[in-house]
């Protein structure tokens, strides 16, 4: 048992136990969502931790492992959920649309990530930054311009295969008090692809290869004296991180059936999963899914926290503006400055040393 | 900033004048080539004094500040709150009196910049130094708070930034309409450049920014205490993004609160384009910028900011480290 748990987790076990008791929860909350917590607002946001996992993680595997921030990973989220909305819109509704969009998604991901790597890492890791910030900006106005394309502001809205889409049902008959819709299936769908997504970043990060883009990011001299490519393996983690932010991009059409720029390439969400990787823990692949869950219930639900708070505090105007739920950020970013001065390992790191 | 005229490296600069003449058979109409150069060069000297700063900040302590943008929208939302106060002069058909009203919005802006740079400084990267990961996620965090600052005292929504009277309408030069807020912010352009050429040039104080940028540990080891150079360069940065904000605001004629973010995207370009840490590269590449966006906002109007990126890609492909790297 023990032995099959360490491979599946590719010995990288969570080596804290709260740490373990929180990822057990995360994953029985997320596998028992529909029937747990019912309800069309709950299952939304589950199936939303479910994507930011897979997005959060490819970040992670970049900025935490690979030590190089990037501000495209919402650039690749938004390719691939275009690539599912425009074969969808184009070819009518079916895995075949599924099938062809995502693979062209992929490779534009792949053409792309490869491009932004040769032009800027082989310089230094600073121009990558910038340049991913100045491409990911121009990706998002040419995604709302070329609109006979993308659907331009509006966005597009399109059809799943039938099995997936809400008007299918298993039977008149609830099993567990839950009506079997496509709904479900789909939730299901995306809980077995987020799983499979997930162990296998875990097993790229545990691997010969991953262990090479730790020793570039703890030490870039050392590793290229030894013999390592940096270049080469700063841009393989790169193009890695984005094939797995495209399949997140996926997901996010699946279920949301529709995708414009604010749903999947906004600098919102690029500003989300930065802060989710932080203060779950850089460089963990555990935070992402930790970091993942807490900041999609918080953003869900603690709004509305906020909201009695600045109601409370009608009183006194500017403490009423600051505690303004449309404030959140403001909020989130202080707190994002202090764990990356305090706490830079994050929920996760903190987790681990204490023992 | 090389006094040394034969071993001037003159073949970036003359990529400015260049781009000029190669588009100019695809616009046709001269005059219409007139108004595109006066705009793009207006735009370039805009984003020349907001993009100077942040590149000497990063030539003289290798910080680079993804934050920059901030000040660029605290300036500009100053200048909204003090020229609204003042609308009997910015009214006034007389362009001494409207000038009475942008100077003060324009000391006052580079002021509450340059004093808000004093604390984003101390606190938030000073603690950060020499590690870029943290650099880059410390200072972007600043640019969120910041930007919700902005959004707690002045709203979140777009607010106008008339131009005053006089500064409004066009002079004709032949054929070619040029608008009279270009003229103002070239002049105001080439006079910051002045300056700051002057200064880092001319004045002891220069030499020892332009010799911390080439080897900082040397004018460490000979007595000079190169962090507080580096805080005065850092404080003059926002307060030059400041201003930069004020005069970009009047140029688009509203603010946004993420406006810092949008022109920030522009400023990378630029110093990339430019060479980190160059500030005669800043200013080419800046010139560059602006030339290229009003050029391809006229002829693709689709392709603005791809046309950046290209340029920018383009440049990368001939000088990998910007057209005047620092030999670092």
């Amino acid at each position: 048992m023990n032995a099959m748990l360490n491979k599946v987790l590719s010995n990288d076990l969570p080596r804290s136990k709260v740490l373990a008791v929180l990822l057990i929860a995360l994953v029985v909350a997320l596998a028992l969502a529909p029937f747990v917590f019912p309800g069309a607002k709950a299952l939304s946001v589950a199936a939303k931790i479910l994507i930011f996992i897979v997005l959060v993680a490819s970040f992670d595997l970049l900025l935490g492992y690979t030590g190089i921030v990037s501000f495209a990973q919402t650039m690749f989220f938004g390719i691939g959920a275009y690539g599912i909305a425009i074969a969808s819109t184009r070819m009518g509704p079916g895995w075949g649309a599924i099938f062809v969009g995502l693979v062209a998604a992929l490779a534009l991901s792949f053409v792309l990530a490869l491009l932004v790597g040769l032009f800027s890492l082989r310089v230094r890791a600073i121009f990558f930054s910038m340049i991913t910030l100045a491409v990911a900006a121009a990706f998002q106005t040419l995604a709302s311009q070329l609109s006979d394309f993308t659907g331009g502001e509006d966005g597009l809205t399109f059809k799943m295969p039938e099995i997936l889409s809400p008007a299918w049902q298993l039977s008149e008959e609830p099993i567990l008090g839950i009506t079997i819709d496509g709904r479900i299936v789909c939730y299901y769908f995306l809980f077995v692809i987020a799983v499979v997504l997930f162990l296998a970043m875990l097993r790229i990060v545990n691997s010969p290869f991953g262990r090479t883009l730790q020793a570039i990011r703890e030490n870039e001299f050392r590793a290229e004296a030894i013999g390592y490519r940096v270049v080469y393996f700063r841009t393989m983690s790169s193009i890695l991180s984005a094939l797995f932010a495209t399949l997140a991009g996926a997901m996010l059409a699946i279920w949301l059936r529709y995708n414009g720029p604010d749903t999947s390439l906004s600098f919102e969400i690029m500003l989300d999963v930065l802060l989710i990787v932080v203060i779950g823990g850089m460089g963990t692949i555990y935070g992402a899914a930790i970091g993942a869950g807490i900041f999609v219930v918080a953003q869900s639900y603690l709004q509305d926290l906020l909201k009695l708070a600045s109601d409370a505090a009608s009183g006194v105007s500017w403490l009423a503006a600051l505690l303004s739920p449309d404030r959140w950020l403001l909020w989130l970013g202080v707190l994002f400055v202090l764990s990356v001065y305090y706490f830079p390992t994050g929920i996760v790191g903190r987790l681990r040393h204490q023992k | 900033m090389n006094n040394n005229m034969t071993d001037f490296d003159w073949k970036p600069l003359a990529l400015v004048p260049l781009l000029a003449l190669i588009v100019a058979p695809f616009i046709g109409s001269g005059s219409t080539w007139l108004t595109l150069t006066v705009a793009g060069l207006a735009m370039g000297m805009i984003i020349f004094i907001i993009a100077s700063g942040l590149t000497l900040v990063f030539g003289l302590m290798d910080v680079l500040n993804f934050g920059h943008g901030v000040f660029i929208a605290l300036g500009a939302f100053v200048a909204t709150s003090v020229l609204g106060s003042m609308a009997d002069y910015t009214n006034s058909d007389s362009l001494v009196d409207n000038m009475l009203a942008v100077l003060p919005a324009m000391v006052i802006a580079m002021m509450v910049a340059g004093a808000v740079g004093l604390a984003f400084e101390r606190f938030i990267v000073r603690p950060v130094y020499g590690n870029h990961l943290k650099q880059i996620l410390i200072t972007m965090g600043g640019m969120i708070i910041g930007e919700e600052m902005i959004k707690v005292i002045w709203g979140p929504l777009q607010i106008p930034l008339p131009l005053p009277q006089a500064m409004r309408g066009s002079i004709f030069i032949g054929d070619a309409a040029i608008e009279k807020y270009r003229l103002i912010a070239v002049v105001v352009g080439v006079a910051v450049f002045a300056v700051l050429w002057w200064v880092l040039a001319r004045t002891k104080v220069g030499l020892l920014i332009r010799a911390g940028v080439q080897d900082r540990e040397m004018v460490e080891s000979l007595g000079y205490r190169i962090k507080r150079l580096f805080i005065g360069v850092f404080v003059v940065g926002s307060a030059l993004a400041g201003l930069g904000g004020v005069m970009w605001g009047l140029y688009q004629q509203s603010v946004v609160p993420q406006m810092g973010a949008q022109v920030n995207v522009l400023i990378f370009i630029v110093i990339i384009i430019g060479g980190l840490g160059s500030t005669t590269g800043a200013l080419i590449g800046a010139l560059l910028v602006g030339l290229m966006a009003n050029y391809t906002g006229f002829l693709v109007p689709k392709a603005a900011l791809f046309s950046n990126i290209a340029l920018m890609m383009a440049i990368l492909l001939w000088r990998p480290q910007g057209v005047y790297a620092l030999s670092k």
